[in-house]
């Protein structure tokens, strides 16, 4: 591969740098102007109360945890080959906290009062945990960067590793829990979406991991070592599997409950998320994928590696708009057995279409990640630097 | 810190400490402060006021009970006298975002065609899930069972919303002018039913209740074996919406 001329690379990084300050500047803007106006330029209601922002938020959130499994993959399971990319992982996982977090505060319906938030934590609530386990993941990671990119901290990279794998696991199931505990609504209320939200985040986080990896080897000229496309694609394909198997055995077990039928027919054959989960998030997020990952013709290219992550990313956040917008839009079945008619559109079922600010907003919310990530790997050394002795050592391992 | 603890360095910051939280507390939240004033009675039932200054009882148990046999066709009249009462008024182009404390429920079962209607609101659980999941405490249970937001730590995530298995919260999507001083309502935060606190702790009747033309709904003291209301209860079948949730709401539906 060509080496880039240093001065393309100045003016792309500036560009790109802008690009990324203004999309972010831009959600904030959007977020005042919802701020100011109230909630009513929103597409949300008083059914439909979560929408886009919290999808991408929840989205990034979900992948900081996920991405750090490649520093897991290290530190804890041992495995020589990611030990060089655990830090771009750990500088993923604190972009994409900061802007995930940005977006959900800033949807906040009184977002000035975070303060509040911070100094009156209520410990029955999976927000209320939120509060003691982002500040701790937040300085683990922290803690965990230092150790691994200062020398003479190295030795403590395993053990700080290992504490921060044991809080992203808690952290994620924490995630997950926000839909465990709505007693009420069909869509929720399974302890199965706690493990399901932890293999989510490993699919997600490793695919944003593997395009922004390529993306720098790219600007750098260099190519990605086999062995390491090879390993961490399977790694990418085994996450999205397991994704996959998550997600029908809840539907499955979902349509054997007869008062959960009626939301099941709802999501999987008759409304406008139908498509959406079978198109977008079976077929386009999860099976081509696989396909792409495991074809022999398609499986150790670069390209189609790439293509499989972008179509994870994209899969995951239409699953996730799926699961937040859809398991709203359906109505709470308040009296069973009974037709309902209110003014308050009880038993209608809603419809969501997100407004031009809340799509800023949400987008916002990426700006941040990606423009903490540009920078971070602009002023620090986040570019993997493989062994080649122990690449082939690793190679000789069937791992 | 325990009694038996005799440093005096220690003992003079608890003090100053608990000065401070206490004038905080004034301070920061002053929708508690509203309520702790708010028994200067002229109710006719003005035995029922709560003194000035006094907690609320958990000797007593608020509640409900509405007779949907009663109800009229058509009848808005709790739903007019409930949202005039607390300064519920704002018309949005979008109906599905405003605020709706009470409600008008139509129900046809589906086996017999039998037709029945009842308000529905705020159900004033006694293990509410719109407390567990407030990630602030703002949604909270008084003692004497009111289910309520403190409009000045809640910051809106709607969490409650999400928890309540009866629709009743409602968020406030946009900014609000002349609102009734005793029931403080504001952009960006969740409200919904407060059983008229304002009212009872007067002595006096929720709004939705006096207005009834039908006399389909009563309010009192659950707890009291003696009240009108658990009388009633006593004496003829009643249902909780959602009882298989176990939720143990405070109110009570006959003729449904």
């Amino acid at each position: 591969m060509m080496k880039p001329d240093p001065r393309n690379k100045e003016s792309l990084f500036y560009l790109t740098a802008a690009i990324g300050a203004l999309v972010s500047a831009t959600g904030v803007a959007a977020a005042l102007y919802m701020e100011h106006q109230g909630h009513v330029v929103t597409g949300m209601n008083n059914q439909i109360v979560w929408g886009l922002p919290l999808i991408v938020a929840i989205f990034l959130i979900v992948s900081a945890s996920g991405v750090l499994n490649i520093g897991s993959m290290a530190s804890v399971f041992g495995r020589v080959l990611y030990k060089s990319r655990a830090p771009l992982a750990g500088l993923l996982a604190v972009a994409m906290l900061t802007g995930g977090l940005a977006a959900i505060m800033l949807d906040l319906g009184r977002a000035d009062r975070i303060m509040v938030a911070a100094t009156h934590v209520n410990l029955t609530s999976v927000f209320g945990w939120n509060m003691i386990l982002y500040p701790v993941f937040y300085s683990l990671v922290a803690v965990y960067l230092w150790t691994m990119m200062e020398r003479r901290m190295n030795p403590w990279s395993k053990v700080v590793g290992f504490a921060t794998f044991i809080w992203r696991v808690v952290m994620t199931t924490g995630t997950g829990c926000i839909f465990v505990f709505l007693v009420a609504r069909q869509a929720y209320g399974t302890a199965l979406l706690a493990p399901m939200f932890i293999i989510m985040s490993f699919a997600w986080g490793l695919a944003i991991h593997i395009l922004t990896q390529a993306a720098m080897y790219a600007a750098n000229g260099t190519q990605l070592p086999a062995l390491v496309l090879q390993r961490t694609k399977n790694l990418l394909g085994s996450f999205v599997a397991a994704t996959l198997y998550f997600t029908a055995v809840m539907h499955l077990a979902n349509i054997y409950f007869a008062k959960n039928t009626a939301f099941e027919y709802f999501i999987l054959m008759n409304s406008e998320f139908t498509s959406l989960f079978w198109v977008g998030q079976v077929l386009l997020g999860s099976l081509l994928p696989l396909a792409l990952l495991y074809h022999p013709a398609t499986a150790a290219r670069g390209a189609w590696v790439n293509l499989a992550s972008l179509l994870v990313i994209l899969g995951g956040l239409i699953q996730l708009y799926v699961f937040i917008i859809g398991g709203q839009a359906f109505p709470l079945d308040i009296f069973p057995g009974y037709e309902v008619k209110s003014s308050f559109f009880d038993a209608e079922v809603d419809h969501y279409a997100a407004s031009l600010p809340e799509m800023l907003l949400a987008l916002g919310g990426i700006g941040i990640a990606f423009t903490i990530t540009l920078i971070g790997v602009r002023v620090l050394d986040f570019m993997p630097h493989d062994d080649p002795a122990q690449l082939e050592a690793a190679g000789s391992k069937t791992d | 810190m325990s009694s038996q603890d005799k440093n005096p360095r220690r003992a003079f910051l608890a003090a100053a400490g608990t000065g401070v939280a206490g004038l905080g507390f004034t301070v920061i939240a002053p929708g508690l402060h509203l309520m702790a004033v708010a028994g200067n009675a002229d109710a006719a039932n003005a035995a029922d006021a709560r003194k000035p200054g006094s907690a609320a009882s958990p000797a007593v148990r608020w509640g409900l009970l509405i007779d949907a046999n009663k109800c009229a066709p058509g009848c808005r009249k709790c739903i007019d006298a409930c949202h005039s009462e607390n300064g519920v008024t704002e018309k949005l182009p979008d109906p599905r975002q405003n605020s709706q404390w009470i409600r008008k429920i139509e129900l046809v079962d589906r086996r017999t065609g039998h037709s029945t209607q009842l308000p529905m609101m705020c159900q004033h659980c006694a293990k509410p899930p719109c407390v567990d999941v407030c990630p602030t405490g703002a949604s909270m249970k008084r003692a004497d069972g009111i289910v309520l937001v403190d409009r000045h730590i809640c910051i809106g995530c709607r969490y409650c919303m999400m928890a309540c298995p009866y629709k009743a919260r409602s968020f406030v999507h946009t900014p609000l002018h002349e609102q009734n001083p005793e029931v403080p309502r504001g952009q960006g935060c969740v409200e919904g039913c407060t059983l008229c606190v304002h009212r009872v702790d007067k002595g006096l009747q929720p709004a939705c209740v006096e207005s009834c033309p039908e006399g389909a709904m009563s309010f009192g003291d659950l707890n009291d074996a003696s009240s009108a209301i658990a009388k009633q209860i006593a004496s003829v079948p009643t249902t909780q919406v959602r009882a298989d949730l176990r939720l143990d709401p405070g109110v009570r539906y006959q003729g449904i």
